[in-house]
């Protein structure tokens, strides 16, 4: 190997990405050999612990999947439930699990976009670099963040692993004076998240595109977050029972998250840029304009850019939650009460970062039998790997370590949540 | 020229976990930045690519100890660490994970893994304090944000942190709520549970469920048994103890009083 150029680009602890990831890269005469996303997060077994377990259990145990996205878990796996028992939750109910939904989506893009992600676009190391610069950026993505949590306080009890949901519905409704406290809040947070969106559209976007196969939620009547059917760019339109018969998982050497594909094979996107290409028709007015603002267009093919759209949806969460906020009134129950019986259930939601699909087979006497999780972050992983790939090839004239960093960004444009998908990163190249 | 007085260092770091206590720290709005001007971040991979080597002043801990590599790694964060301080359940006592103490390991790889030979993971979910002197543990599932704060003020200048042992009872009696066992017969983990939550199940008419794992000296039989005549089986009883802090010792015996035979 004397005479060949070998790279070697190494991240051992991946930064500013929920959970423990690595990325390891050989680069041999200018050709890549080797790009392994490898993640170590330890596997929790969070499956196979769920057998035994009474169906009622499932929302509070796994929203322990993941600190960062717990209304995703709760929410997925009360579906799942419900579907089961034959139950819908509609009315004031629907309202209040979307109004919760919001507040991560608020809590998360805010934090993501804002102290995580954009410390790269101004070469920084992180939010409090950032907040030297910039103060008011951090300040204004705090009291997003805030707000998010504030939501996930009023509507769930608490905003880390809420404790007033439950399938059916909720334990106590909150009262409608708490909830109207927050329409001020949420009209200010649309300027602000506005304002955070005009700041990004300012940075220099990397060139890079692809064609992505985008995999998200569709509902008829509006932007989906916590219901609708699976459907694809590509044509796809399935109910959530049929997941299984579209895509599949594979274990990896490199990593404990399994890695989402479809059946044939192909790598596919979840999450904000996926989406907004599949649903920008249904943004809510003020989401629309900020859309067209940010000069996203109509579809998003440039990974780097996903920053913008979290703002988008930033906007919208805000505008849908002041819609529900405005409109709430105490409903009579806090719940749809239902006995259990035996089955099988299916449930999809938008977690911030993608489709977070459950499903479960409970007994007559309520216990799970089976239980499979599919989380954002392992559907994802193969296509961080073909960003990767092409953002490298495009980029091997620059140095490593302005290379590892693209690399790193890259990884981040997904805001991966490793802790989910180890049911997930560390970065390591190697050029030869 | 005069330099700044130097910072003192701290270091997050994690273990198996879900990252929610961690964020705990970031979701302090409206005292991160100043926590941030009051300490020099050394290491805090989920929020900053930059790391400054250490010894560390104050180390917090997320997580729980479930591979070969991070029960060696732990004694090395020790070494590094003037004060080590354990977040949440799962650092603490082991965290939901710690529900395959009570199973086969090898089962739960092949139920997760097509591929079990390229899992490595060790039988048992341990708390930090099994593998290394801790200076404080700070309970929760997830922790409490203020508790947080106040833990971290505390360290910083020299003083106890001001985290009270008792029940949550105590918390419900001095927020006023109503007992929802004795009122409406709904089982309750209160009178065994550690405080710290802030009162968060009772109000809203649900019992209490133990996240914040036992309480100083938690007499778990007497609450079993008083559940057990008001109609709990005992694999109910099984479950409540076998959460997420199933392997804090008073609730791992109390659990293991109640296997079927």
């Amino acid at each position: 190997m004397s005479n060949a150029r070998t790279r070697t680009i190494k991240v051992d602890a991946l930064a500013r990405v929920e959970g423990e990831g690595a990325l390891n890269v050989r680069i041999r005469d200018g050709v890549i050999r080797e790009l392994q996303l490898r993640i170590y997060e330890p596997p929790r077994f969070f499956e196979p612990l769920l057998r035994g377990r009474q169906y009622t259990e499932a929302p509070d145990i796994t929203s322990r999947i993941c600190g960062i996205c717990p209304i995703a878990y709760i929410m997925s796996s009360s579906q799942a439930m419900e579907d089961i028992l034959g139950i819908r939750v509609t009315g004031p109910l629907r309202d209040l699990r979307r109004l919760i939904y919001c507040g991560e989506w608020i809590e998360s893009h805010a934090l993501h976009a804002a102290m995580l992600h954009a410390p790269d676009f101004l070469g920084l190391a992180d939010a409090f670099e950032l907040a030297q610069q910039h103060r008011e950026v951090v300040v204004k993505a705090l009291e997003l963040k805030k707000l998010g949590n504030h939501i996930l306080e009023v509507v769930g009890g608490r905003a880390v692993h809420p404790v007033n949901l439950k399938v059916g519905g909720f334990y106590k409704a909150p009262r409608k004076a708490k909830v109207r406290e927050l329409i001020p809040q949420l009209r200010r947070a649309i300027g602000t998240a506005m304002e955070l969106g005009r700041v990004f559209a300012t940075f220099d976007y990397p060139e890079y595109e692809f064609d992505y196969t985008c995999v998200t939620l569709r509902h008829p009547d509006e932007y989906a977050i916590h219901e609708g059917r699976i459907v694809s760019n590509r044509g796809l339109d399935i109910a959530p029972s049929e997941f299984p018969q579209h895509f599949r998982e594979e274990h990896v050497q490199h990593s404990n998250a399994l890695h989402g594909l479809t059946t044939k094979g192909h790598p596919y996107l979840v999450g904000p840029i996926a989406r907004y290409n599949n649903n920008a028709d249904q943004l809510t007015p003020l989401a629309r304009e900020a859309a067209k603002e940010l000069a996203l267009g109509p579809v998003v093919r440039n990974p780097f850019k996903s920053i913008l759209v979290r703002m988008v949806e930033t906007v919208l969460a805000c505008e849908e939650a002041l819609r529900i906020c405005d409109a709430y009134e105490e409903p009579d129950a806090s719940c749809v009460e239902a006995a259990p019986r035996a089955g099988t259930g299916f449930g999809c939601t938008e977690a911030p970062r993608g489709i977070c699909w459950h499903t479960y087979r409970i007994d007559e006497t309520g216990h799970i039998q089976d239980a499979r999780i599919v989380p954002p972050t392992s559907q994802n992983q193969r296509q961080i790997e073909d960003d990767l790939r092409g953002v490298l090839e495009a980029n091997l004239h620059l140095a490593d370590d302005v290379l590892q960093w693209r690399c790193e960004q890259t990884i981040r444009n997904y805001d991966p949540c490793i802790s989910c998908a180890t049911h997930f990163i560390e970065l390591r190249i190697d050029r030869e | 020229m005069t330099r700044p007085p130097k910072k003192p260092k701290l270091a997050v770091w994690k273990f198996a976990s879900c990252d929610g206590c961690q964020l705990s720290l970031l979701d302090c709005e409206d005292e991160l930045l100043a926590i941030a001007d009051g300490v020099a971040i050394a290491y805090f991979p989920e929020a900053t690519r930059a790391t400054l080597p250490g010894p560390y002043d104050i180390s917090l801990v997320e997580g729980s100890i479930t591979t070969p590599d991070d029960a060696e790694r732990i004694h090395s964060i020790r070494r590094r660490s003037k004060r080590l301080v354990t977040i949440g359940a799962c650092a603490t006592a082991g965290g939901i994970q710690a529900l395959r103490n009570f199973t086969r390991v090898e089962d739960l790889i092949r139920s997760v893994y097509a591929r079990p030979e390229y899992i490595d993971t060790l039988s048992k979910s341990t708390p930090i304090g099994d593998h290394v002197f801790v200076d404080f543990e700070l309970r929760g599932c997830p922790i409490d944000r203020f508790q947080l704060v106040e833990v971290l003020n505390a360290l910083l200048n020299g003083r106890r942190p001001n985290i009270p042992h008792y029940s949550q009872c105590v918390e419900c009696k001095r927020a006023g709520t109503v007992c929802v066992m004795v009122s409406r017969g709904i089982p309750c983990m209160g009178p065994v549970t550690h405080a710290g939550c802030g009162n968060l199940c009772p109000p809203l008419g649900r019992g209490c469920y133990g996240c914040f794992g036992p309480m100083e000296l938690p007499n778990t039989a007497g609450l079993a048994g008083w559940l057990g005549k008001e109609g709990c089986s005992s694999e109910q009883l099984r479950g409540m103890f076998r959460t997420y802090n199933a392997a804090a010792a008073p609730f791992r015996r109390e659990s293991e009083a109640h296997e079927q035979r």
